[in-house]
């Protein structure tokens, strides 16, 4: 019991220094009844070196992925993670703080929020983004609800070509609210501009496409805008943007996006089985009072020095209770600051080489694949680092032949979201992987699918 | 009992508390210089790159780069170690923010959840290749139930609010799946803001309810509250007065009577483990967060855990997928009918439930209980310290947490908040301030069971020589902090001016501004 601040000795004197008798004096208030009379059903205590062995242990009945080769995006991508992050998120002035209510010493946390929030508005050319949310997915729905308090308009439109679990997010999150959930179809893995122009018509509070999406497929946004620009102005525009992708890719603002919103994941933070992540919440300073989540502005103390506050806290669940824009308290402050290193140590040229070579290595990949008899590329459209392969087989039994063949990681099947999508397969390639790891790869899938 | 000799503030120039001089705080733009760079990227086919981007369609294409800082890693690696400085933080001293549980995070947990075998995984790499994190998930789900006394639990909830908002989903999938179309759910008024904002955001309406003069949930008013239209009652337990609610199974009998549910806030749960279980006490779902009582490190505002406990009754609706344990192996399973659907990216972040994990496997059923004791005993030796110079709101002894009030401050022109900053001068955190609403101008104290007795003197003492400064020299207290990096920041004129990013501070700046 290391880790508690008393000896029983000392307890007996803190008991009789206040007066009771017994730890059970104290418990007067819990009825007996409600009292637990077994102990729970634990395994036995265990020292920091049997914890070491233990956990060890688990992680050793995992694949290895240092000495894995993984092609696995979907969501979750295995970008470089420059090893400045870790020693700076160890410091426990930053993971063991909480959050900065008290702003005079809190300024550690709170710059680098403010530094979160300008990084993102420079990547999606938006004027005011929070704190961070728990995930992409959850910040989409957040969105959504931005979107119908905006609008009072009873309807989001949601492409087909987001990533599937996004929008079960956003599905889960809108039940028991007044919005309601339509699908605007795909069409070659993108975003069907005609069924868009024919929903458009019935003024939406939102649409929401994600860039590059599910597919890795860029959508044609500056067709989408033109479109939604022309027959419904007041619905918002909602990008689910890559970070990593907008070194590239125009600031979804150019298209008149309402709010930019995504998942930080690539920008340093490493995929742990699907969380913890955070998400990025972007949108116009008109929208100030409705955003969810935390905001840090820039202050001033009484001599003039500069520092930073959470703001306009009234939009929040610990002043405004059931008023609140939204219910989020805890968000991912740590995961947005491991964003923060990362962005501040590429910078906007390291960015843009990262982002290039993903590029040049997916094209690279989807060509070297291509060339393996019966695989082809499901669709024809432009892509960034990831792309959808069809097979010859079935795409679950080639993945796991391919990972016991050598621990080649190809790709996510698809049909993992859509069963009757059962011979595609989702290859993403990051600027990790190099020209001969893609050739192990085709080399494999050969083998597999022979 | 040692002698505790009144502690001295920080002097304003002092380094002690980690501060330096005074100054404006920096922001990471200003140490840019065109053409630096803090990371190199491997090697590769620059020469691709040219035809990489030209094969990305020109109108989807950035037409200039993003405006990001230049900094080399030594100054990248600088400018947040300086700003780190600036922050107060559990592992430097006493954090007793009431309802939040700082208790220390063991560094341990920190190494295990970095294992590349952990931290590493993808979520979609095949099943086979992921039993041991499955394994991992599948027992922990298993032995938090048995904490709580309850039948299942899911890992999913992202934080305390998402579990409240999944416990509110679970009432409308019940209640649909049940023919009902109940809309009023009962919040008690002293309750955290997450709840009825929880409530609205899955369409039900909330209710509030008074507390009685004990400060607990007072049955009759909640009998006289409950219809058929009730679809259930968010509970907080211990309440965030720091009571326990003796009530309520009276409370969950009632609410089952008209086939309502009760929804247990588990953030007070430090003081109930291996004590007291939600389960025995009528609750079908209770959340869990495991950055208070399971230790893992709140990352200044995230990222948590709020794993939910229900009853048999209510697991076929938990969210999807769901991790199994069939004769071949784990595996997820993705179909359940009634499931209120997905709630997270996947699984729920089982970065931090690694960490929870090796945290319970450190205590055993023996240590889970000394938590809880603990904390009780904390809580109510520094209740009694405190008293004299901040009087307790209720006169009984508390659980993990209990509320002093500074309203004897304003005749000395003194706010609680004068208080709270002045506490930081002493090194200490300040409690939580003005909640819960129900108790005026309360300072809300819960030390923890990882605090010494020591420590806990020192934090009484100052208080007491923080009620002496109100009354001798309240100007010491209403100018607090002193010691900090910076003085007390202005928010009404932040909240006006509105900026939130350094663009907008560089643009104020190319204008002339001030």
């Amino acid at each position: 019991m290391s880790n508690i601040g008393h000896t029983p000795q000392e307890e007996r004197a803190m008991l009789a220094a206040i007066g009771a008798d017994s730890f059970e004096t104290l418990l007067d208030q819990v009825p007996s009844a409600l009292r637990q009379q077994k102990p729970c059903d634990l395994p036995p205590a265990q020292s920091e070196f049997e914890l070491r062995r233990t956990l060890s242990g688990l992680a050793a009945e995992n694949y290895d992925p240092l000495r894995s080769l993984s092609f696995l995006g979907a969501g979750f991508y295995d970008h470089i993670i420059p090893a400045a992050i870790d020693q700076i998120v160890l410091r426990s002035e930053f993971y063991t703080a909480y959050t900065p209510y008290q702003a005079e010493v809190a300024q550690g946390t709170l710059t680098t929020i403010f530094e979160f929030q300008s990084l993102i508005c420079a990547l999606s050319g938006m004027e005011i983004a929070n704190a961070s949310m728990y995930d992409g997915a959850s910040a989409a729905a957040e969105a959504m609800l931005l979107a119908g308090s905006a609008t009072r308009s009873e309807r989001v439109l949601l492409a087909e070509s987001i990533h599937p679990r996004t929008r079960g997010v956003i599905e889960t999150y809108l039940d028991g609210s007044a919005l309601e959930v339509l699908t605007l179809p795909e069409r070659k893995g993108q975003v069907d501009l005609a069924a868009l122009e024919q929903a458009l018509t019935e003024k939406p509070a939102a649409v929401l496409l994600q860039q590059p999406n599910f597919f890795g497929l860029l959508e044609p946004l500056d067709r989408v805008a033109e479109l939604q620009q022309r027959l419904s102005a007041e619905t918002h525009l909602v990008v689910s943007a890559d970070p990593l992708s907008l070194a590239l890719l125009a600031p979804p603002a150019d298209f008149g996006a309402q709010t930019v919103i995504g998942d930080v994941q690539p920008l340093g933070i490493p995929p742990q089985f699907g969380g913890p992540s955070a998400g990025y919440f972007a949108t116009r300073a008109s929208h100030a009072r409705r955003l969810p989540g935390r905001l840090v502005a820039e202050a001033t103390d009484a001599e003039g020095r500069r520092g930073f506050v959470l703001t306009l806290q009234t939009r929040e669940q610990h002043i405004r209770r059931e008023k609140a824009t939204s219910n989020i308290c805890t968000n991912s402050a740590l995961m947005a600051l491991r964003a923060t290193i990362f962005l501040s140590l590429l910078g906007p040229t390291g960015l843009q080489e990262m982002a290039a070579l993903c590029a040049a290595r997916g094209q690279q990949a989807a060509e070297r694949l291509c060339g393996i008899r019966g695989v082809a590329r499901r669709h024809a459209g432009p892509f960034w680092r990831e792309f959808v392969l069809t097979l010859p087989r079935e795409a679950e039994d080639a993945v796991e032949r391919a990972y016991e063949a050598g621990g080649v990681l190809a790709g996510v099947p698809l049909s993992r979201f859509w069963p009757e999508r059962r011979r595609e397969l989702l290859v993403a390639v990051t600027e990790k992987r190099t020209p001969e790891e893609i050739e192990t790869l085709a080399e494999t899938l050969e083998k597999v699918l022979a | 009992m040692a002698e505790t000799k009144t502690p001295e503030p920080q002097q304003s120039q002092s380094t002690e508390a980690g501060c330096p001089p005074r100054r404006s705080v920096e922001v990471i733009y200003e140490r840019s210089l065109p053409g630096h760079r803090g990371y190199r990227l491997p090697r590769g086919a620059a020469a691709r790159w040219e035809a990489a981007i030209d094969a990305l369609p020109e109108t989807l294409r950035r037409k200039r780069p993003p405006e990001l800082p230049e900094v080399t890693e030594p100054e990248v690696v600088r400018h947040f170690i300086g700003i780190s400085l600036l922050n107060h933080h559990v592992d430097r001293s006493l954090y007793p923010l009431g309802s939040c549980t700082m208790k220390y995070n063991p560094k341990i947990n920190e190494e295990l959840a970095r294992l590349p075998g952990f931290a590493l995984l993808h979520p979609q790499a095949p099943e086979t290749s992921l039993q041991g994190i499955l394994a991992l998930l599948w027992r922990f789900e298993r032995e938090l139930a048995c904490v709580v006394g309850m039948a299942a639990v899911s890992l999913h909830p992202a934080a305390g609010a998402q579990g409240e908002m999944l416990g509110m989903k679970l009432f409308r999938a019940y209640h649909r799946h049940r023919g009902h179309a109940k809309r009023k759910v009962l919040v008690p008024d002293s309750a955290h803001g997450t709840n009825p904002a929880s409530v609205v955001l899955s369409g039900f309406e909330p209710v509030q309810i008074a507390s009685g003069a004990d400060g607990r949930m007072d049955l009759g008013a909640i009998r006289a509250a409950i219809d058929d239209d009730t679809a259930g009652i968010m509970v907080t337990n211990p309440n965030t007065l720091g009571l326990f609610e003796k009530e309520i199974a009276a409370v969950a009998e009632a609410i089952h009577a008209v086939d309502g549910l009760v929804y247990m806030d588990g953030a007070n749960l430090n003081a109930l483990v291996g004590l007291a279980q939600p389960g025995a006490m009528g609750v079908d779902i209770v959340h869990l967060n495991l950055h208070k009582t399971f230790s893992t490190p709140h990352g200044g505002g995230g990222p948590g855990s709020g794993p939910v406990a229900v009853t048999a009754e209510l697991e076929p609706f938990l969210p999807v997928p769901i991790v199994e344990r069939t004769e071949a192996g784990y595996r997820l399973e993705h179909g359940r009918p009634l499931s209120v659907g997905p709630l997270h990216p996947w699984c729920g972040n089982a970065g931090v439930v690694v960490r929870a994990f090796a945290y319970l496997h450190s205590l055993g059923a023996e240590g889970l209980a000394a938590v809880s004791r603990a904390a009780i005993v904390n809580a109510n030796y520094l209740m009694k310290q405190v008293a004299d110079s901040f009087p307790v709101a209720k006169r009984e002894w508390c659980m993990h947490e209990f509320i002093s009030s500074a309203s004897w401050t304003k005749k000395h022109k003194v706010r609680v908040m004068d208080v709270a900053k002045r506490l930081l001068d002493f090194g200490f955190h300040a409690p939580t301030v003005s909640f819960p609403l129900i108790v005026p101008d309360a300072l809300m104290i819960e030390p923890t069971e990882t605090e010494t007795r020591p420590t806990l003197d020192r934090f009484a003492a100052a208080l007491r020589e923080i009620a002496r400064e109100v009354r001798e020299s309240p100007e010491r207290v209403q100018q607090a902090p002193h010691s900090t990096c910076v003085g007390r920041l202005n928010e009404a004129a932040a909240a006006r001016r509105l900026r939130v990013r350094w663009q907008a501070a560089k643009e104020r700046d190319d204008a002339g501004g001030a």
